[in-house]
């Protein structure tokens, strides 16, 4: 059979991760194809929606102040993932994120100090300026100038392995194109209903669910080719229910909410369910520090639905939501704006501000401000709610990317049966769970992609090079 | 719906004994609040210009807010092509677009006299119209002072063909005229924006002169045609370029000169009683020359570029007044360059009454066309340099 086409290594996914592989397997030297599944105009996956990069630093670094030691961005994976990491990886990650940056660069990624309402971490993560779309569009500049072929809406719908070794794809529209070898960076399966609706079940109420998440992200993220790599018989890690999980505006729309949907006066107020009832801590921590658990707090709430409320108090000390708040100016009228039982309503703020202690509100410090007798507490940040006009957000789950995926090693292959792929590598959200298993923090998620999206270009231009020798 | 909101507001703040909050806005005012809004939720452009920085002092966009920030869009363009909430996405988010469409009603509502703001609304109409005329008077009087076009050669004696004092009072009272309109307009559209910043204390002398320095520097240097980073703004797609900056600035600068070679042309004639025509290495002709070429080679890459220029960017309607002001300044230049070339020869009474057509044209329609744009955003990047001063209303408890 003649391959005088074939490339040397073909990239499936557009977003950062495949990026990355793209521009790495090219300096590499190798002849690159990528196949993005979306148009052109909705290329880019949910890195389009990102904005920064979580980077270890040992001193203050360009747009980076003090320093982020390995030891201390190990310490926080592992207590937002309960331990469900793999310590080789997640160092690995840790470690490329401190060297990649001008790398990325190079390649037209321009970076800036935080946004305003980010300064929280001005330590830890770098902004890309413009946010995530400006990569993305850096990138496919570069790839092109340095001579990757890019198709748009060319979905992927199956891998044709021998054995554990790569020998083509076939797309959608049934096309079979094959490479030397290949990067699957085709992200998780968040955009799937179906198998959302799937792997969350039904709950003890009879619902299901998923049935009421919307995604933050991409539409474009099915996750047919990681169903097939499972159906395929390769190797999976992660649990299907695990995701980055964000509690979001309920009115956001069900596909690219991304950033403006989420709802930051959660601490400053406080959250009930559908029966007017509280249900957690809103004071537990610093709000980005707690954001990433509220999607999962209220996907177990009746109708997965959540409705934060704050009085005037609250106004103008929380990033703007983009939708406005139902207002209110007695306690009464705004439980019947929401929908809530008036009653029930009224008596859990009222219990809640009675159980306010007074202290010294400060929203910049774990205060003082905490309830007494109150069950859930709220340990920082309790005011009483008793300053109209009052505000109600309803909350729904916002799913951002979930972390079941394709097991890898430190050379970001496939396995089979636990045997690594000698041409297939997986980057980006389609293997992100191996370093996060549950949780999230900021700028994690494009540090593993960037991070294995890099690797895996460099494994399999080696790869399509070794075929080349082995075939001379 | 926000119109409706705003209306509500006010009669809630009349009932409450209080000034009106927000006037009712219009469809594009409102349709800047509405992108706004979402963009202050977002924020990622923070680092491109200063119209985001500036938003994030807000969480309401009323008339004074967004005739503020819309005009200190430069209409760069970079904010689009990052967008995640662009068009396809639903939200439909075009802030250079949505800027541009409401700048030209910003224009047109503070132009002074009111009536003829709408000559901004048909401004092709308005400029060839003014240039026929202009040219055509001109034409007139050559033919009324010499009796022919073509007198023979007069040693490159202007004077001969129209006398200094006739193009002085003419030129004098269009300029006049012109700087005026511009003046009650900028003061319109200051008081109109003021309200934005009402709840602030009033800016001390040193804190305006902080600003007015940054202003001047921001103006000169366009800064915000640079992206933020320093690679340039958007042309005809994602990638940036510096050549927006760089046409613009030989337009500017070479508009410029010539106006100082004029400028200085006139104090000679009257302080220093030295009469045109002067010498080929005289200063007046040396600036005019090199303003001359500035304005030749400013607008002709800009209008490559416009004609390149990514249709999303700005309003496609407006295109012909941003042409034809560019053909405008072109044509001043190509008319001037050429009556120094040929000031000797038998063309010159026709070329200077072409010259002095298109310049009166320019001077005619400068309060009613694009020229405004750099007035208006010159004062809009001095009330950010005060607002960027003052103390931010707002806290976030990541700030």
């Amino acid at each position: 059979m003649k391959h005088a086409n074939r490339v040397d290594v073909l990239v499936i996914g557009g977003g950062n991760a495949a990026l990355c592989a793209a521009l790495m397997a090219r300096e590499a030297g190798a002849s690159v194809l990528l196949l993005e599944a979306a148009p052109r105009a909705w290329r880019g996956g949910n890195s389009q929606h990102t904005r920064n990069l979580r980077c270890m630093h040992d001193a203050p670094q360009d747009v980076l102040i003090d320093a982020y030691p390995e030891e201390e961005y190990w310490q926080d994976l592992l207590k937002v993932t309960g331990g469900i990491t793999n310590e080789e990886l997640a160092r690995l990650t840790i470690r490329a994120s401190s060297t990649c940056r001008d790398w990325m660069r190079s390649h037209g990624v321009h970076f800036q100090p935080p946004l305003s309402g980010a300064l929280h971490v001005a330590r830890t993560n770098a902004f890309f300026m413009g946010g995530g779309k400006a990569l993305v569009n850096a990138y496919f500049r570069s790839a092109e100038k340095l001579g990757v072929q890019v198709r748009y809406e060319t979905p992927v719908v199956s891998v044709e392995m021998d054995g554990e070794r790569f020998i083509a794809v076939h797309t959608a529209a049934g096309e079979r194109i094959t490479a030397k070898s290949c990067v699957l960076a085709a992200g998780g399966f968040e955009s799937n209903l179906d198998w959302l609706r799937q792997a969350w079940g039904q709950n003890e109420r009879g619902e299901w669910p998923a049935d009421n998440f919307l995604i933050r992200g991409t539409r474009f993220n099915l996750g047919v080719l990681l169903k097939h790599m499972i159906a395929a018989g390769a190797d999976t890690i992660g649990d299907p229910t695990q995701a980055h999980m964000v509690a979001i505006d309920a009115r956001a729309p069900l596909y690219d909410g991304g950033i403006c949907t989420r709802i930051d006066c959660v601490s400053l107020g406080v959250v009930v369910n559908r029966e007017g009832v509280r249900f957690y801590d809103e004071g537990e921590d610093f709000w980005p520090k707690r954001y990433a658990i509220w999607g999962r707090l209220v996907a177990q709430q009746p109708g997965q639905v959540g409705y934060s409320i704050i009085d005037q108090k609250a106004i103008g000390r929380f990033m703007p939501p983009v939708f406005a708040g139902t207002k209110a100016d007695t306690l009464d009228e705004l439980a019947r704006k929401l929908g809530l039982p008036e009653a029930a309503f009224v008596k859990t703020v009222q219990d809640y501000n009675a159980a306010c202690q007074s202290g010294t509100f400060d929203h910049t410090a774990l205060d003082d401000c905490a309830t007494a007798g109150l069950l859930p507490a709220k340990t920082h940040w309790a005011r009483p709610i008793d300053h109209a006009p009052f505000y109600g957000y309803a909350l729904k789950p916002g799913i951002t990317f979930t972390y079941l995926g394709l097991k890898v090693n430190a050379q970001a292959a496939v396995h089979f049966a636990g045997r690594p792929s000698p041409n297939l590598f997986v980057a980006g959200e389609m293997m992100a769970g191996n370093v996060l298993g549950k949780g999230y923090t900021a700028g994690v998620g494009m540090s593993i992609g960037t991070a294995f999206g890099r690797i895996a270009g460099t494994q399999a231009a080696i790869a399509a090079r070794r075929i080349d020798h082995a075939s001379a | 719906m926000q119109a409706l909101e705003a209306l509500g507001r006010e009669a809630a703040a009349l009932a409450n004994g209080g000034r009106p909050v927000m006037a009712i806005l219009s469809a594009n005012e409102a349709e800047v609040g509405r992108q706004m809004q979402i963009c202050n939720a977002c924020r990622y452009c923070e680092g491109f210009c200063a119209v985001f920085p500036a938003m994030t002092r807000r969480l309401e966009f009323g008339k004074a807010d967004v005739h503020y920030l819309a005009n200190l869009c430069h209409n760069c363009g970079a904010c689009l092509h990052a967008c995640q909430y662009a068009p396809p996405h639903e939200f439909a988010v075009n802030v250079p677009q949505a800027m541009a469409k409401l700048r030209l009603d910003t224009y047109t509502d503070y132009a002074w006299p009111s009536a003829l703001g709408r000559l901004y609304q048909r401004n092709g109409l308005t400029l060839s119209l003014a240039s026929a005329f202009a040219l055509v008077l001109f034409l007139l009087l050559a033919l009324l002072a010499r009796g022919t076009l073509f007198p023979g050669p007069l040693q490159g004696n202007f004077y001969a063909v129209f006398g200094h004092n006739l193009l002085g009072l003419m030129f004098g009272a269009v300029f006049g005229m012109a700087v005026l309109a511009l003046a009650i307009g900028l003061a319109r559209f200051w008081r109109g924006v003021s309200p934005a910043t009402a709840a602030q204390d009033a800016p001390t002398p040193g804190l305006y002169r902080a600003a007015s320095t940054e202003a001047v520097s921001d103006v000169l240097s366009l800064k915000y045609l640079g992206g933020g980073h320093g690679q340039g703004c958007n042309n005809a797609d994602d990638a940036f370029t510096l050549w927006r900056r760089r046409f613009h600035h030989f337009t500017f600068y070479g508009f410029g000169l010539c106006f100082a070679a004029t400028g200085l042309a006139t104090l000679y004639h009257y302080l220093l009683d030295r009469h045109a025509p002067y010498a080929l290495d005289s200063l007046p002709v040396l600036l005019g020359t090199a303003g001359g070429i500035g304005l030749l080679i400013g607008p002709v890459g800009l209008l490559w570029l416009n004609l390149q220029r990514d249709p999303a960017h700005g309003d496609v309607a407006q295109r012909p007044m941003d042409r034809g002001f560019i053909a405008l300044l072109l044509l001043v230049s190509l008319s001037g360059l050429a009556l120094l070339l040929w000031r000797d020869s038998g063309a010159m009474a026709l070329l200077l009454a072409l010259h002095l057509g298109v310049v009166m044209a320019l001077f005619l329609t400068m309060p009613y066309g694009k020229f405004a744009h750099g007035i208006f955003r010159a004062a809009a990047l001095l009330k950010n340099g005060i607002e960027k001063r003052q103390p931010n209303t707002l806290a976030l408890p990541g700030d």
